[in-house]
């Protein structure tokens, strides 16, 4: 827990310290006309006069509370204009994380439960298909292929459920690769082992082996893999929100950096780090819930 | 009675057709062929670029915007692959491109794994408050969303190839310190390296000499698990406007590049992805055949 909250400072202290780096942010509103009175003054109101300890240690302070400042960009508090992408990315990435457990989970299991069959071989095709297709590219072939060829789908954007599709699919695809893979090879393990060969040996139906026995037993590295998946697809939108133009946090933050908008940009960084640190502290404790044999002191 | 005689020999035929596939096949997944086949042809693209591409990939006849592909009636064998929206002929570019990728993976792969697999080795060895530090360090740089950062960067100190390979060896070791030093870990506990300590050997000899030969077949398979994420990671870069600058053909940038003439022009945005994921393919096989014949631990999976 202490360590949770210490990354997230130390990483704060970098971001914070990276922003400031990114140039003078009084030239955006400087222009030639600017008199050096207004060119202090404008510093004096963003705080800029201050030592930089100073100005770190002020924003810590308000940003516990919420508070990362107004966006240089259109003058709104930083934290409503991210705020106000979170629903998009979320949405986004819980469907991702939907399509990566309902494709990869059941599919590992089947491909390791009848190793060498069809059902493998179309699980793995698959995996590697994933794991080699860069997400941009991904992206703009599905838009290729069902949009502009076939004008089923829309492009992108937010919308009804058929916006939907595309970038799911697109964001879902690589980790669903990778779900499959781990779940094959670690149910391939398991269903290697004596207790199985026991059970199996006393009469448990296959079902029961495979999913009371085996599964469950296989089930500690995938969780893992899950918790960490959702927030990294949280702040690992970037890419598919560009490709599909989707209002959603990774978007601000590209165009919060290229607007040189620091107070967005570190708040949209917190956040994700937040978010990531916090869900593996969700997932040391899912562990120990899911195996007993694991124990914090 | 022609007829019936015709069928049985049809019947032979594509009995022995069949049998020379399944031997084919056999021999194709035994050993990884097509992969090294695809990896050759990368580096030779890479090494003899200025030979083997039609064009200049950086100049472009403007008159020439976006010819498409030698088998449409519009395009011309000048251009196999077309042009780009500013009359640049896209294979060549796809060429010369094979250098960026590559040579980014390359120096990335080396630094990160050297620097990684040296803490990694370290940690487990001395233990301890180094350990920990070293680790928490671990945990940090992977807690970092790599893009974001890495955007942050690029616009504080500009674009440039060497940026985006520091970029990327500061956020690629970190994997390999954490797998070596859990098997540190495992190995420093063993009776040889134990009789090691008691024949009074040095630290850095026990390193070099005992632990090393170890960890070194796991880094081997890590790298070339790696390659291909790698070169993913660098074309996401170059996607988002923040990797090689152009007009350096890199694969990303060129993908980036087309994405607006998706509707007229798609080949300019297709191939140089076409390229990326052929390539990531061709390294993600040759990285799981290794895994499956190199990492005793992983054999049976």
């Amino acid at each position: 827990m202490l360590f949770g909250v210490a990354m997230v400072f130390a990483v704060t202290v970098f971001i914070f310290g990276l922003s400031r780096a990114a140039g003078d942010p009084r030239y955006l509103y400087a222009n030639e006309y600017t008199t050096p009175e207004q060119w202090e003054e404008l510093g004096r109101a963003m705080g800029l006069d201050k030592p930089l300890v100073v100005q770190y240690l002020t924003w810590l302070s308000k940003a516990i509370r919420g508070d990362f400042g107004k966006s240089l960009r259109d003058q709104r508090d930083a934290w409503d204009v991210v705020w106000e992408r979170v629903p998009a990315t979320m949405q986004l990435a819980l469907g991702a994380f939907i399509f990566t457990t309902l494709v990869g989970v059941p599919l590992g299991v089947l491909s390791a439960v009848k190793r060498g069959s069809v059902w493998d071989y179309a699980g793995r095709t698959f995996a590697l298909l994933g794991q080699a297709m860069p997400g941009f590219w991904m992206g703009i072939v599905l838009i290729m292929i069902f949009a502009v060829q076939f004008d089923l789908l829309p492009t992108g954007r937010r919308g009804d459920i058929t916006h939907f599709i595309l970038p799911t699919i697109t964001l879902g695809w690589y980790p669903a690769a990778g779900m499959l893979r781990l779940v094959r090879s670690a149910m391939l393990q398991v269903l290697d082992s004596e207790y199985l060969k026991l059970a199996r040996a006393k009469g448990v139906g296959p079902m029961a082996v495979i999913w009371k026995h085996a599964f469950r037993n296989a089930l500690i590295a995938p969780l893992t893999y899950a918790g960490l998946l959702l927030a990294a697809l949280v702040t690992g939108a970037v890419v598919t929100e560009t490709v599909f133009a989707w209002p959603g946090l990774g978007r601000l933050g590209v165009s919060a950096v290229f607007n040189n908008d620091f107070p967005v940009m570190v708040a949209v960084v917190s956040f994700g780090t937040v978010v990531y640190v916090g869900a593996s502290l969700l997932v040391d404790i899912v562990y120990a819930y899911v195996d007993p044999r694991i124990r914090y002191s | 009675m022609a007829q019936a005689q015709q069928e049985t020999a049809k019947v032979a035929f594509t009995a022995t057709i069949g049998r020379q596939v399944t031997l084919r096949w056999h021999t194709l997944r035994r050993w990884p062929v097509v992969p090294v086949a695809i990896i050759t042809a990368l580096v030779v693209c890479a090494v003899f670029a200025p030979l083997l591409a039609p064009h200049d990939p950086t100049v472009g006849e403007l008159t020439d915007r976006n010819i498409p592909p030698a088998w449409y009636p519009q395009g011309s064998s000048e251009h196999l692959l077309g042009t780009d929206a500013l009359g640049r002929d896209v294979l060549s570019r796809i060429i010369y491109g094979t250098r960026i990728s590559l040579l980014v993976a390359a120096i990335v792969l080396s630094a990160g794994a050297v620097g990684g697999t040296l803490l990694g080795l370290l940690a487990g060895w001395l233990g301890g408050l180094y350990d920990e530090l070293a680790m928490r360090f671990v945990d940090f740089t992977l807690a970092v969303p790599f893009i974001l950062v890495a955007l942050v960067v690029v616009i504080v100190l500009g674009q440039s190839l060497a940026i985006v390979i520091t970029l990327l060896i500061i956020f690629s070791w970190n994997s390999f310190s954490r797998q070596v030093r859990g098997e540190t870990l495992q190995i420093k506990n063993m009776d040889y390296v134990s009789m090691a300590k008691v024949a009074g050997a040095s630290s850095p000899h026990i390193l070099y000499r005992h632990l090393l030969p170890g960890v070194i077949n796991t880094v081997m398979v890590l790298v070339s698990l790696r390659v291909g994420s790698l070169i993913i990671t660098e074309s996401v870069l170059s996607y988002l406007g923040v990797g090689i600058p152009p007009p350096t053909p890199a694969w990303g940038l060129m993908v980036a590049e087309g994405k607006d003439y998706i509707t007229t022009a798609w080949w300019i945005t297709f191939f140089p992805g076409l390229a990326i994921f052929l390539t990531v393919l061709a390294f993600n096989f040759l990285g799981d055949w290794l895994r499956d014949r190199f990492d005793p631990r992983l054999r049976q999976i």
